[in-house]
């Protein structure tokens, strides 16, 4: 093949695969009312996915906090600024830090789980025996995973965001000696309910479609090998960075870009 | 009035498969392919490895479109029916995987309970009754409460074989179920495929290249073989048939029509040729 042969190649690959996906998409949100009538399959996702992503959201935010304590007192230092503190670190945290880093982690911890389940579940053949039992498995087993991804992603960035104030607060206040009161009063007099909270957890909302989506379809898509499975778990990963990191950049352009 | 009765009985087949073909890639599976599989009978589908047998219980099942042809399972055309037809044809159909496809994160006993559970609104003490039965004709109701994991390979094909059973299917299609068994689940495998075949006046779909238990208990046989059938009737009949390629399948000999020998020069000439690159 030449080289111009293998980019309309890829390109048509790509697009095959976009549009395998959406028909994909689309098949999980007809799963919904499924998913609402049987309470038992969300909720023991929600656990897999959401709860068990807690310690590692937890830990995270704590330390990613804190380094944004020590920094921000280093730099605010040289402008004398260090009163600042907890603005710099609500808002980086609550705006980019939080949305961002506890989608990458998500993907991480628990995308990387529902690609592997699903591709084995494909290879040794349960999601055909359902079939054959005529049982949907795209709403018996992809909806409720779906959904679950899509609750729990955007509390997990919550939790991530809040723990990590604390941990600004620990570096900045309890460890460098910055004013406790001026912290936390800075904090609630300039960020903005509307402006940077929500923003954020609408980012957050739009990864945790992003993530949940990719992991499932690469599963469902995977070619149902050893080596096939571990080619779509490493996928889901690289996929989800990279859409997270887009779209971060993107969604930022549109709610704080233009003022 | 008992002819009249006999050709009804005659005309009626469980799945009637007329002409059809399926191709993967550019690769023919099936070309122009033609089988009957009678009510209340075991048929055999046999062939050598690769020649498409369980990708026909697919195409049976609905899973998978033929390019051309017609598969009529209970005289209805599987792949004309919508979504919801097939789903409710296919509870008539039970379908034991090679691999027993247990649900890996349910107990024996779930497993089994699981298509009843998500297809009937039964109260959880008759679901327990009926679970309880299925697995008693396999003979394991002692294992209700292990997990998949912990089964051997021919157990977990029985629990398979009893959650196939589970909404008392009128045909079920078993997809190699001797292969790498040792002799005495091979044996009680066997028995159970024809005893439910009898008790529960089930259409059986048995597809197999193990020649001597499958003839054992098939009343008729298919073999295919690049596509197309090669040969069919009784055991008796293909044991006794004129065809070279049927004697050599059905007695497993290492040569004959499908030669020992990948096809190369002969022997005398190539081993002569002074021609190896050294």
């Amino acid at each position: 093949m030449n080289f111009f042969q293998s980019i309309g190649h890829s390109s048509l690959k790509f697009l095959a695969k976009l549009g395998r996906s959406s028909l994909f998409f689309s098949a999980i949100l007809t799963g919904f009312g499924y998913t609402l009538s049987r309470p038992g399959l969300l909720i023991k996702q929600l656990y897999n996915i959401g709860v068990l992503t807690f310690w590692l959201i937890a830990i995270s935010g704590l330390f990613v906090g804190m380094v944004l304590g020590l920094q921000g007192v280093y730099t605010l230092s040289t402008f004398g600024a260090e009163s600042s503190l907890g603005i710099m670190v609500a808002a980086s945290l609550v705006r980019e830090l939080g949305p961002v880093v506890s989608a990458l982690l998500f993907a991480g911890r628990a995308g990387s789980a529902l690609t592997a389940e699903i591709g084995l579940m494909k290879a040794t053949e349960q999601l055909s025996a359902m079939e054959m039992m005529a049982i949907d498995p795209l709403k018996y087993i992809i909806a409720p995973r779906f959904f679950a991804g899509f609750i729990s992603l955007p509390l997990l960035a919550a939790l991530f965001s809040a723990i990590g104030i604390l941990g600004g607060y620990l570096a900045g206040v309890e460890l460098l000696n910055v004013d406790s009161g001026s912290y936390w009063s800075q904090m609630q007099g300039a960020i903005d309910f509307h402006d940077d909270i929500i923003n954020g957890v609408i980012k957050s909302i739009i990864f945790a479609w992003l993530v949940s989506w990719i992991a499932l379809f690469e599963g469902y898509d995977a070619v149902p090998t050893a080596s096939g499975i571990s080619r779509a778990t490493t996928r889901t990963v690289v996929t989800s960075a990279f859409a997270i990191l887009l779209f971060d950049f993107l969604l930022t352009a549109l709610m704080f870009g233009a003022s | 009035m008992l002819l009249f009765y006999n050709l009804i009985f005659l005309c009626y087949t469980m799945i009637s498969i007329r002409n059809l073909t399926f191709s993967r890639g550019n690769r023919k599976i099936f070309d122009n392919i033609s089988l009957d599989i009678m009510p209340h009978k075991i048929t055999a589908i046999m062939g050598p490895s690769g020649t498409g047998k369980t990708t026909l219980l697919k195409l049976i099942a609905g899973q998978l479109r033929p390019d051309s042809g017609t598969l009529l399972v209970d005289q209805k055309n599987v792949h004309q029916l919508s979504r919801t037809e097939l789903y409710k044809l296919r509870k008539k159909m039970g379908m034991l995987f090679q691999s027993g496809a247990l649900l890996t994160d349910m107990s024996v006993y779930d497993n089994i309970a699981f298509p009843i559970r998500e297809h009937t609104q039964l109260p959880e003490s008759m679901i327990r009754t009926l679970v309880l039965m299925k697995l008693n004709a396999v003979g394991l109701r002692g294992a209700r409460d292990l997990m998949p994991s912990e089964l051997s390979g021919g157990m977990a094909r029985r629990v398979a074989m009893a959650r196939a059973l589970a909404l008392d299917p009128e045909m079920i299609m078993f997809d190699e179920p001797f292969t790498g068994q040792d002799p005495i689940s091979l044996g009680v495998l066997v028995k159970l495929i024809k005893k439910l075949n009898q008790t529960l006046h089930l259409s059986s779909i048995v597809v197999s290249h193990n020649v001597v238990e499958t003839a054992s208990i098939a009343d008729y046989i298919y073999l295919i073989s690049e596509g197309k059938v090669a040969g069919q009737g009784t055991p008796e009949e293909l044991n006794t048939t004129k065809s070279d390629w049927v004697q050599q399948f059905m007695q497993g000999k290492a040569d004959g029509p499908v030669p020992f020998h990948y096809p190369a020069q002969d022997i005398n000439s190539d081993l002569l040729s002074n021609n190896a690159k050294l």
